[in-house]
């Protein structure tokens, strides 16, 4: 079962949900990081690094022998990078999302394609979790082909737990996207409430089961509960406001460790995770 | 013209309301909200929508079923897995592309031997120009599951820019996306002050540091702020040290006060309705004016 925990707006839990559920489950576990410009969920599980693999984009190499300026290739992209003024076409690597167009319809085989780092995904693991993040590097601005390799470390068979990114935009698309089902955290707020909807917005266009947790339940008002019941959303869990959890989380400690009552609270979420999941014919594993 | 932009690396640590304050504070400035794939600052601002403009950038490919020759070219080349076969009306193989995986490269296109692909213009959302008791407001939404956060997020930009040249106002307070991707290099590059606002937690320093480095790698300036700093305040120091190992200045520190999301609720800025924290944003809003 692959299930991707997402929010629209940031802050509300995402990772909290993520760790926690990874922690509560029983058998092993693989958790993925797709929060690639900002990946925290190993900062909780404490997890022992195993390694590091660097991840690259194809991007257009010029052979200035070869080139004779015919601009074919600035035609064809459509992200402006690659172009020439009459002299050998210049790249903008930083703009390429590596399709491959320049290549191809080059018609004097000037073009090769190079390896542009964008960041690494580190394997680390804690007990049966197995923690995989993506860190993309400071200044690349295109996170889904990282999120993509993250992803392709998915293993079937295994249960797996996606960390979404904050928004409803590319990144969270090549994150929730081939997920079972989908978990939107969000908190009892006006601005919870409104970018709750555009990601119900988002994850129905996809298609993709999903449910609702709320977080910090008493810190606002009864918007989302009442919106989430008008829409015929499940709430899978509301999770109170608690000064202890945020005091936890703020030094790192995971939540069902640090208060070890919220642990039921946990499985019960996954079990419900299950019964959506089941909507795409699939069994939930046994929680702990 | 000042441009001020609050970002945060890690989500939900404060931005929008800070953001809002700050507008209120100031002396005439246009608001830009550039968090467009999850915009909020409306909800406190209410802005009355003056021009509304539709967002049209890049393009879709759609295969025209009938005249699809089923050869899989197209599939083959597409590096984004976004093309698949499937049966047509009439029983023959065709192919169709998925328009959320699909990211308008136009290889397909140019490469179909039957030229059976369409490319029309993308719609990806809208921006608006509107009226708020701050001053004029640029904001945004980017369409569901839609691309180009990054080039909707320079429009917006440009059309404060503008609004702000027309009006004459010279500062314009921006509120930033998380992150430090496509849309956050899009709302800072150019700008002349970041102002990161942070949380006392192990992920709130992680994302800050990060932010920070962006901020360098673009020769930026950059202020820090700890909201909520009374939640962990050993942590709290430990993050404003690590603030100024990386070339921030310390702007200020906010106490958590529930009377920020009951601000929120009125839909109000807490400045207007007062409290512990309206204040140490009052203090934190005079150490910025010395600095902008």
């Amino acid at each position: 079962m692959i299930v991707a925990v997402a929010s629209g707006k940031g802050g509300t839990g995402k990772t909290t949900v993520a760790v926690n559920l990874a922690r509560s489950l029983a058998g092993p576990v693989s958790l993925f990081d797709c929060d690639v410009e900002e990946p925290n969920a190993n900062l909780f599980l404490q997890g022992e690094m195993d390694r590091t693999d660097e991840v690259s984009l194809p991007v257009p190499a010029v052979d200035a022998a070869k080139c004779d300026g015919c601009n074919e290739c600035g035609r064809l992209c459509q992200y402006h990078a690659i172009a020439s003024f009459g002299s050998q076409a210049l790249v903008f690597a930083e703009l390429c999302h590596g399709c491959g167009g320049c290549m191809i319809v080059c018609p004097r085989g000037a073009i090769t394609e190079t390896p542009r780092r964008i960041g690494v995904v580190e394997t680390a693991r804690q007990g049966e979790i197995t923690i995989l993040t993506g860190r993309i590097d400071v200044g690349v601005a295109f996170a889904p082909p990282l999120i993509r390799a993250v992803k392709g470390r998915i293993e079937p068979g295994v249960t797996a737990i996606l960390d979404a990114p904050p928004g409803t935009s590319c990144p969270v698309i090549a994150t929730v996207t081939g997920a079972d089902a989908v978990i939107l955290v969000t908190e009892p707020t006006p601005f919870g409430l409104h970018d709750l909807t555009l990601a119900v917005e988002t994850v129905r266009e996809l298609g993709i089961p999903f449910g609702v947790v709320v977080n910090r339940v008493g810190v606002g008002d009864g918007r989302v509960h009442a919106y989430c019941a008008k829409e015929g959303i499940p709430i899978l869990l509301d999770i109170p406001d608690d000064r202890r959890i945020a005091e936890a989380y703020s030094s790192g400690r995971l939540l069902v460790d640090a208060l070890p009552e919220y642990r039921a609270l946990f499985s019960e979420l996954w079990r419900a995770v299950g019964e959506l999941a089941a909507k795409k014919g699939r069994e939930p594993e046994v929680a702990r | 013209m000042r441009e001020l932009v609050v970002i945060s690396g890690k989500g939900g640590t404060g931005k929008t309301s800070i953001a809002a304050a700050l507008a209120l504070l100031a002396d005439k400035p246009v608001v830009a909200d550039c968090d467009v794939d999850a915009a909020d600052l409306h909800l406190l601002l209410a802005p009355e929508v003056r021009e509304r403009h539709e967002f049209i950038s890049g393009h879709e490919a759609i295969v025209r079923a009938a005249d699809c020759i089923g050869c899989g070219r197209c599939a083959e080349r597409c590096r984004f897995a976004a093309i698949h076969q499937r049966k047509g009306i009439d029983g023959r193989i065709v192919y169709a592309v998925d328009p959320v995986a699909c990211e308008g490269c136009g290889v397909c296109v140019r490469f179909c031997p039957a030229k059976a692909i369409d490319f029309p213009d993308s719609r990806c959302g809208e921006w608006m120009v509107s009226d708020t008791r701050v001053g004029p407001m640029v904001h945004a939404r980017l369409a569901a599951a839609a691309e180009n956060s990054g080039k909707l997020v320079s429009t917006v930009r440009k059309e404060a820019r503008r609004v702000a040249e027309e009006s004459g106002r010279d500062l314009i307070i921006v509120d930033g996306p998380p992150g430090i991707g496509c849309p956050v290099i899009a709302s800072l590059t150019g700008a002349n002050w970041v102002l990161v606002v942070t949380e006392p937690t192990v992920s709130g320093e992680h994302d800050m540091v990060r932010v920070l480095e962006l901020a360098r790698h673009f020769e930026i300036a950059a202020a820090v702020c700890v909201n909520k700093y009374d939640i962990n305040l050993g942590m709290a120091v430990r993050i404003e040290s690590a603030a100024r190992a990386n070339g921030a200045f310390i702007a200020g520190r906010i106490p958590y006060d529930r009377k920020v999301t009951e601000a929120q609720i009125m839909g109000k800025s807490v400045v207007e309705t007062g409290g512990p924290a309206a204040e140490a944003i009052q203090q934190m809003w005079r150490v910025l004016c010395r600095m902008l």
